[in-house]
Parts: C-alpha cells; structure tokens; sequence
C-alpha cells in the first residue's frame, strides 16, 4: 500500500499571534513555525502502519512556499521515505489544496491519503473532504481509530453525539483527529537521514492544477477583547454575584 | 435569493443549531428552503416545516440515508444546487462532513464557519482559533457555507407552515457503509444549546473525581463540559471537548473549573456571556477572561459552591 500523507507548515500552537496593523493578515515574520499538529498525527499513523508491515511506501506532501522544506524534512525524519513539495508563493485555499492533492494521488497511484481534520491557522476543516469529492473516493473524517483489512479500511470518527464506525473501501480519504496517536519526536540519526532522502519540487503548472483563490481576503481584524472580572473569596460570595449582579442563576 | 439549509434529522426532529443557520440564511435569503434526507424523514420534515422563516421543506427518503453518509448526502446537495444561491449548514461535524464535499464536487468554494454576514458575499469567520477574524468575498455563483450557531439568534421552532415535498434520493455512493455508533447518552441538556455549562479540566486529577461535577450540573441544570486534557486523559468522552477542535458553546453562564485557559479551549467558550473561573494558580490565563474567579482548590471549593446553591434554592 501507498499512501500519501499532507504536511502543512503553519504557525507554532503555541505562539500568541497578532493581526498586522493594516489588517491583510497574520504577522509571520520572526515566529516560530511548525507541522500542523494534526500533520504530526497523520505522519505517525502512517508510520505506524508501514511498520506494522501494512504499507510499503510514505510520501509526504506539502504545498506553499520554499520553506515548507524544513517541513517536509521534519516528516522525513520521523519516518517517510519521500516528499513533494509544491512549490508557490501564493495563497492557497483548500480548494487549490484538494486539487494538489487530487493530482498528486493519481500521478503515485496511491491507496490512501491521510490529511489532518483542519489546519490550526485558517481552522478550515475541508481539505480531505474536498479531495475525496474531487477523487470520488470514500471518505472518513475525524478519525481517532483505523484498522486495515484486505482492500478496506475499518474507522472511527469522533462526532459531535460520541463517535461512530465506518468501513471504507480502498481508496479512501481520511482526515485524523487528536486522539488517533501521539505522534514520535524525531531522532538525530534519522534528522541526518533525513536530508538524504528524495525531495522533489513541482509547481502547479507541473500539476496542470487552478490554484486561483475563490475567496478574496477583506481584511483580518483582532476579535474584540475580553475584560478581565473580579476575584471572589468564598463560593457564597459567588452564588451571591451570579444570582443578584449577572442574573444568571 | 434562495437558500437551501441541509438539516440533520435527530430524535425524529431536527438538530437544533438548523434554528440558528436559518437565522443566517434569512439574513441572505427572502426564500428559505430545508432538505431533510434520512432513511424516515417524515417528523423531521414536520419539525422543519414549522420554523419560523422556513418557506419550503424537501424530504428525501432512502434507507442509505440512515446515517447521514457525506458521500450520500453531498450528491444529494450537488443535484439541488442549481436552484440556489446559497447552501448552508451548521458548522458541526454533519455540515463541516457533508459540505466540503459538495462543494468540491460543484467547484465552489466552502466558506467555513462564519460568525457574521458582512453583505450578500461577504463573510467574517474566525481564524487561529478564534485570535483574528477573516473578512471574505465570494465570486461563485452558488455560495456553501457553514454556520457557527453560537453567533447567530435561534429562529422560533414553531409559528411556520412550509409546504413540505418529497424529492428522489440520489444512488447510494457504494464505497462506504455505516457499522455502528457509539452515542453518548444523557439526561443532561445538550452542550451547545444549554444555558449553563459546567466544565472540567485536568485539575478534576481522574475519572471518578471528575463526577464530582455532576452535583454542581445538577443543582444548575447544566450541560457538562471538559477541556481536551481532561478528554485524553479519559476522564470523560470525546463529545464533551471544548475549544478550537471540539465543540462551540457560548451559554450564559460557564464555569471553567480545573482549566488552565489556553487559547485552544478558549476558542470554544469566549463568546459566553458570564465565565467563572475556579483555580488553584491564580497565574492561569483562564482569570483573564473570566468575570468572577476563586483561586482555590476545587476540591475544597465544589461543595462549597453545591452548599452555597441549595442555600439559594430554598
Ligand atoms: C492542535 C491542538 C488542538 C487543541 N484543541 C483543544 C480544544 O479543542 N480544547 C481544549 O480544551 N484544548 C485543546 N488543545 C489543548 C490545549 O492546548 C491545552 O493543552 C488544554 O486545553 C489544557 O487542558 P487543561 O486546562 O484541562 O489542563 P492544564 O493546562 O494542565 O491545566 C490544568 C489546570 O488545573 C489547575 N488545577 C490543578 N489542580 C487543581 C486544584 N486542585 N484546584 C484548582 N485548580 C487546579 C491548574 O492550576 C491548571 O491551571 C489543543 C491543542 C492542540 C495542539
Ligand atoms: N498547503 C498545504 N500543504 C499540505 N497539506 C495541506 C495544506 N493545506 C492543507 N493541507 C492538509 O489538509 C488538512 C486540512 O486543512 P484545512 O482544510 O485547511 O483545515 C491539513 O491538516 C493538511 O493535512
């Protein structure tokens, strides 16, 4: 089985972000970047899969700008044989993504395409559904548990009333949600590996793919702030505010 | 302008943030239609029928509808686009399933998650969990989007009288069977309609302490919530996840007990109206955001509060 596996770089989890003054957007210079978290999970799961001897080979894919690189090598060191990294500057919207990867999966024929539930930047949640659409594949989103069997593919998807299973035929869509692994840190041996390893750069037009955003972007405004309230002593002292001050007990 | 609404059918009625994404699509829409698909969709055809604001109810019925399949029901949407200008759902896990893949299909866009209707194309949704808001205009003729239902008023359940008509179901796509499910049963209201939640974190330590709560619910009629440490650690079910990957609520009350406050789980609870916090480390983040905060252990504190509550009861 082959598989391909979305890594996008994106801003750190971590890092408090702050909207540029002129409202076009994020500021990203001289912050901390990183794998989308889900990207991590979908990486590990595919290893876990390829040493479990159910996969013969992991290409990572990541599209975006020259430094997705350090992305891709980063899912290189963890354990994927190959990457591709499609190559542009410009603004990628899931659609465009869909299609990169709807590409992408015929051009390596491969029998499965692991993508995170959403990126943690724009917070999309679309891009495994779209290409599963654009491929007429099966499609199994949220997933936190997968098993294979012969040509298919048992899952089960966190959903909003508890969680449900599914059986999918290959090839499928999956989009992996938190609870599927804790994904591995990379080691140095397989770091210095890494940069060994296959990196090809495509550009769209290599992908005969339209990239061009649907959406157009207005502006990005920072949300209205919260106030910080009063601290309380006493849980009487509580009940007492809620009930008589907020009214809403 | 039209507007479809895709409504899950629940409990033989319809899950109640279609209310809310009606709201949204009358703000859009002088007509309002809703596209019931389900294996028996009759009540839930019924239910829709009689919200305020809906004019037209369509009920496709066929046994692979059963469960909500997104392969199904995205070439169901995909055959009725072409009367709409707009196509919408909520925002959770059916409408962030289904729609995506209509609209790849359609080769349109998805505007995901939108929390306000700037003009007929014009859209502001939330970005990095919430940290910036993304103002955006549309150039497809048929608009999909998703509704954050915590941003939008509920339209009245009842007072409508749409006309409700039968359409085909589209074939079932052969790939992908439904096996089983695993619903999580309660008695308590549901997380995202409830006027109170009550919600725990890692600081409830177990299992067992974090049923420690269910007194507090109790006294309050309260949903209860939990923060993604409190969910991996297994002290209670995914459902129960709040925040920027699990579910939205805005109630008028939450009360954050044993959270720290990061900004994952304050994407999903910002919006509330009044936020309590409870907290051993009066560093937490959490205290920034709250309106009334204890710093104490919540141990000691829980009973206090439960105490304090049936004081007020009486
Ligand atoms: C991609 C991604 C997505 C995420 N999505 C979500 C999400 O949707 N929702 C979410 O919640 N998180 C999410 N997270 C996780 C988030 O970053 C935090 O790790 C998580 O919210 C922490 O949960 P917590 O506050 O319960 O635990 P902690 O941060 O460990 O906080 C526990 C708190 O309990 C307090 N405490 C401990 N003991 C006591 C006591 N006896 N009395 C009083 N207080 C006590 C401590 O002071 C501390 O503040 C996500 C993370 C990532 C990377
Ligand atoms: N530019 C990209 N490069 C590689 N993978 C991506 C890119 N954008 C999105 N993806 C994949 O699609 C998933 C969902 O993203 P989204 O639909 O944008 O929330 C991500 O977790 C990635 O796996």
């Amino acid at each position: 089985m082959k598989i391909l596996v979305g890594v996008k770089r994106v801003i750190d989890y971590e890092v408090k972000i702050r909207v540029k003054t002129d409202e076009t957007g994020v500021e990203t210079s001289n912050v901390k970047m990183s794998m989308n978290p889900f990207d991590e999970i979908a990486v590990e799961e595919a290893i876990r899969l390829k040493e479990a001897g159910g996969a013969d080979e992991i290409i990572v894919v990541s599209m975006g700008e020259a430094k997705c690189q350090e992305t891709l090598r980063t899912a290189l060191a963890m354990g994927a044989d190959r990457a591709i990294h499609v190559t542009t500057d410009a603004e990628l919207q899931p659609l465009a993504v869909a299609k990169g990867f709807a590409a992408l999966a015929k051009r390596e024929d491969v029998n499965l395409v692991l993508l995170g539930k959403q990126a943690i930047d724009d917070d999309n949640n679309q891009s495994a559904q779209m290409l599963a659409g654009l491929l007429h594949w099966p499609q199994g989103t949220f997933a936190s548990k997968l098993e294979f069997g012969e040509g298919k593919l048992t899952i089960i998807r966190e959903v909003d009333g508890g969680s449900e299973t599914l059986e999918l035929d290959l090839p499928a869509v999956v989009s992996v949600d938190l609870r599927l692994n804790e994904p591995r840190y990379p080691t140095l041996p397989n770091i210095m590996r890494a940069k060994k390893k296959s990196l090809e750069a495509l550009s769209p037009e290599d992908l005969s793919i339209d990239i061009a955003p649907r959406l157009k972007v207005i502006k990005v405004t920072a949300p209205p702030k919260r106030k910080a309230g009063i601290k309380l002593e006493t849980a009487a002292e509580l009940v007492d505010r809620l009930h008589n001050e907020a009214k809403v007990i | 302008m039209r507007a479809l609404i895709l409504a899950e059918t629940r409990n033989g009625g319809i899950a109640p943030a279609v209310l809310n994404t009606v709201t949204a699509a009358a703000a859009l829409a002088d007509e309002v239609h809703v596209v019931v698909a389900s294996a028996d969709g009759k009540a839930a055809a019924q239910a829709a029928s009689q919200v305020t604001g809906v004019h037209k109810v369509l009920v496709a019925e066929a046994p692979h509808y059963a469960h909500a399949l997104a392969e199904n029901l995205a070439a169901l949407v995909v055959e009725l686009a072409t009367d709409y200008d707009y196509i919408l759902a909520p925002a959770d896990t059916y409408g962030k399933n289904i729609l995506p893949r209509a609209a790849a299909l359609l080769d349109v866009a998805l505007i995901a998650d939108i929390c306000d209707i700037a003009s007929a194309d014009t859209f502001v949704r939330p970005i990095y969990a919430g940290n910036a808001l993304a103002t955006v205009q549309s150039s497809d003729t048929t608009k999909l989007l998703t509704v954050r239902a915590t941003a939008f008023e509920a339209a009245a359940g009842e007072g409508g009288s749409a006309e409700i008509l039968s359409i085909e179901a589209m074939p079932e796509f052969p790939g992908s069977r439904f096996v089983s499910e695993e619903f999580t049963r309660s008695e308590r209201p549901e997380l995202t309609a409830a006027r109170i939640v009550v919600s725990g974190g890692r600081g409830l330590r177990s299992k067992e302490e974090f049923a420690q709560l269910d007194g507090l619910a109790d006294c309050l009629n309260a949903a209860i919530g939990a923060s993604r440490a409190a969910v991996d650690a297994g002290f209670v079910p995914n459902d129960y996840q709040v925040g920027q990957t699990g579910k939205i609520v805005a109630p008028d009350l939450y009360i954050a007990i044993g959270i720290s406050g990061a900004i994952q789980h304050l994407a999903g609870m910002i919006d509330s109206k009044v936020i309590v916090a409870i907290n051993k480390d009066e560093e937490a983040p959490i205290f920034e955001v709250a309106d009334y905060g204890i710093v104490g252990d919540l141990f000691k504190i829980l009973p206090e509060l439960e105490a304090a509550l049936d004081k007020l009861e009486q």
